[in-house]
């Protein structure tokens, strides 16, 4: 479960409450400006916030840095080009992608195959080749092979669909709705892809006046 | 004409100076950090091992201590960028600056010292062959590390900060981490150089900067090796090739160069290399 509780930061977030279960799956939207990338950057801990607290799983992580939060939360950001490391290998992004998991069986090179293999993308026989050279849908697929190949807690997804033409995006969001549907993590989707927003079946809410409003 | 000698001397201070190349490249290169603290090192190297070796120290042990006076000095540069939010800069600059008094200090106030070659490691058995063994155990020590998870986390810093924040990575902790080696490793490449030449002086360190940060650019230039902890070999020989530029331009007699003129070549191969290396990237 997440919990954030009078959440503050600077003039984006006010008073911010948020509740969402375990294995909860809740897609936030809000206009240009809301503060919606605030509100991810805050609950992974890259922006500190000035008061409130966040609870993961009954844990208080507010004072967590990030670097410890990445081990309970998964996070895939807006544009692939930042959510990859172009000039390493995919096997060498998905190395780094293992760091926050201690389980050695999710640290092998079979288990990653057998994780891209689910993108139907060929990429799992493509481990050498340089992200740089994978095409912006294929590299926001790996990004969110990347962030569900750890142990999470909760996984945050950040406009994920944004940079991407219509064919990729139908592709991202049939993945995150198979993953969703096979992992039943708590999940936390910032989105305004109208199309999305149309086809989301999960509870909706909107980022208004920096707090979180029933959609 | 070039004599085979010279070429051999050039070789074997492009091999020293290849340390300093890869400390260069650690900073500028992989964690893409401005660090400007190298003149400083190379000399803090030079001179903690002139003064431990004129007060009877073992060699070795003098080499060990000049890197962990460099790894140190590296130390204060990054704790000055994370922990008091001094820019990249100016932190250097600052710790080179402080240095110089360091150094001085640390050479009884002398602003230089001679010690004789039979105390150096260089002194039992062949030069050339002593300074290869120890670049190329170096060398690949750091090929290693950087192909392992500690060199993909100080990779990933350097490539992409967001990324490697969401990737549970201590960006703070790795910076300084890298910042401290590569000035560890430039200080060891100030201590072989002066027991190199059995002397040590206060201005050796300056210049540090371009020299290594040419050797960088022409290694990466003339050999392209694809896995990019291998570029490593290519700070090494980019670093001799500059030796072997620069011994090739100071016998230009006939133009009137003289070693007066060491810095000057120094600036044009530095130009040079950087101008291939943006056409070589238009292109």
């Amino acid at each position: 479960m997440l919990k954030l509780n009078n959440i503050f930061v600077g003039n984006i977030l006010r008073n911010l409450n948020l509740v969402i279960d375990r294995g909860e799956c809740v897609l936030i939207t809000g206009e240009n400006g809301a503060g919606k990338t605030t509100l991810f950057n805050t609950i992974s801990g890259i922006i500190k916030l000035d008061s409130g607290n966040i609870i993961l799983n009954g844990q208080d992580i507010t004072n967590f840095p990030y670097y410890k939060r990445a081990y309970w939360i998964s996070s895939v950001l807006q544009d692939p080009k930042a959510g990859t490391i172009g000039e390493m290998t995919i096997l060498e992004n998905l190395h780094l992608a293992s760091i926050r998991t201690n389980d050695k069986s999710k640290k092998s090179i079979d288990f990653f195959r057998e994780k891209l293999s689910v993108l139907e993308m060929n990429l799992e026989n493509r481990l050498e080749e340089k992200v740089k050279n994978l095409s912006g849908g294929q590299r926001q697929a790996l990004s969110l092979i990347m962030a569900t190949s750890a142990d999470y807690e909760l996984l945050l997804l950040d406009e994920i669909t944004a940079s991407l033409d219509p064919k990729n995006s139908d592709t991202i969001m049939k993945l995150v709705e198979k993953i969703i549907c096979e992992e039943r993590k708590t999940c936390l989707i910032i989105s305004h892809d109208t199309n999305y927003i149309g086809s989301f079946k999960g509870n909706m809410m909107r980022l208004n006046n920096g707090k979180v409003e029933k959609s | 004409m070039i004599a085979i000698q010279e070429i051999l001397t050039s070789i074997d201070v492009g091999l020293i100076f290849g340390i300093v190349a890869i400390g260069i490249y650690l900073t500028f290169r992989t964690i893409n950090f401005a660090d400007l603290t190298c003149d400083g090192s190379f000399a803090l190297g030079a001179s903690v091992s002139a003064t431990l070796i004129v007060n009877g120290a073992n060699p070795y042990l003098a080499s060990i201590i000049s890197l962990i006076s460099g790894g140190i000095a590296g130390l204060l540069t990054g704790i000055l960028n994370i922990k008091f939010k001094i820019a990249d800069l100016l932190s250097g600059i600052i710790i080179a600056f402080m240095l110089y008094s360091v150094n001085l200090r640390i050479m009884g106030n002398s602003p230089n010292i001679t010690f004789a070659e039979s105390d150096s490691i260089f002194a039992s058995s062949c030069v050339s062959f002593t300074i290869f063994s120890i670049i190329l155990c170096l060398t690949l020590i750091i090929v290693y590390l950087l192909f392992s998870r500690f060199g993909l986390r100080l990779r990933a810093i350097g490539y992409n900060k967001q990324f490697a924040a969401i990737s549970g990575i201590n960006i703070n902790s790795m910076t300084i981490a890298g910042v401290s080696s590569s000035n560890a490793l430039i200080a060891l490449g100030g201590s072989l150089f002066s027991q190199y030449q059995g002397f040590c002086d206060i201005s050796q360190g300056f210049g540090t900067l371009v020299i290594g940060l040419t050797s960088v650019v022409i290694g990466e230039k003339i050999f392209s090796f694809k896995k990019e902890p291998l570029l490593i070999f290519s700070c090494v020989l980019g670093s001799i090739l500059y030796r072997i530029f620069i011994n090739v331009a100071l016998h230009g007699n006939s133009l009137g160069i003289g070693t007066q003129d060491l810095n000057l070549i120094t600036g044009l191969i530095t130009i040079v290399a950087m101008l291939i290396r943006k056409k070589y990237k238009n292109a």
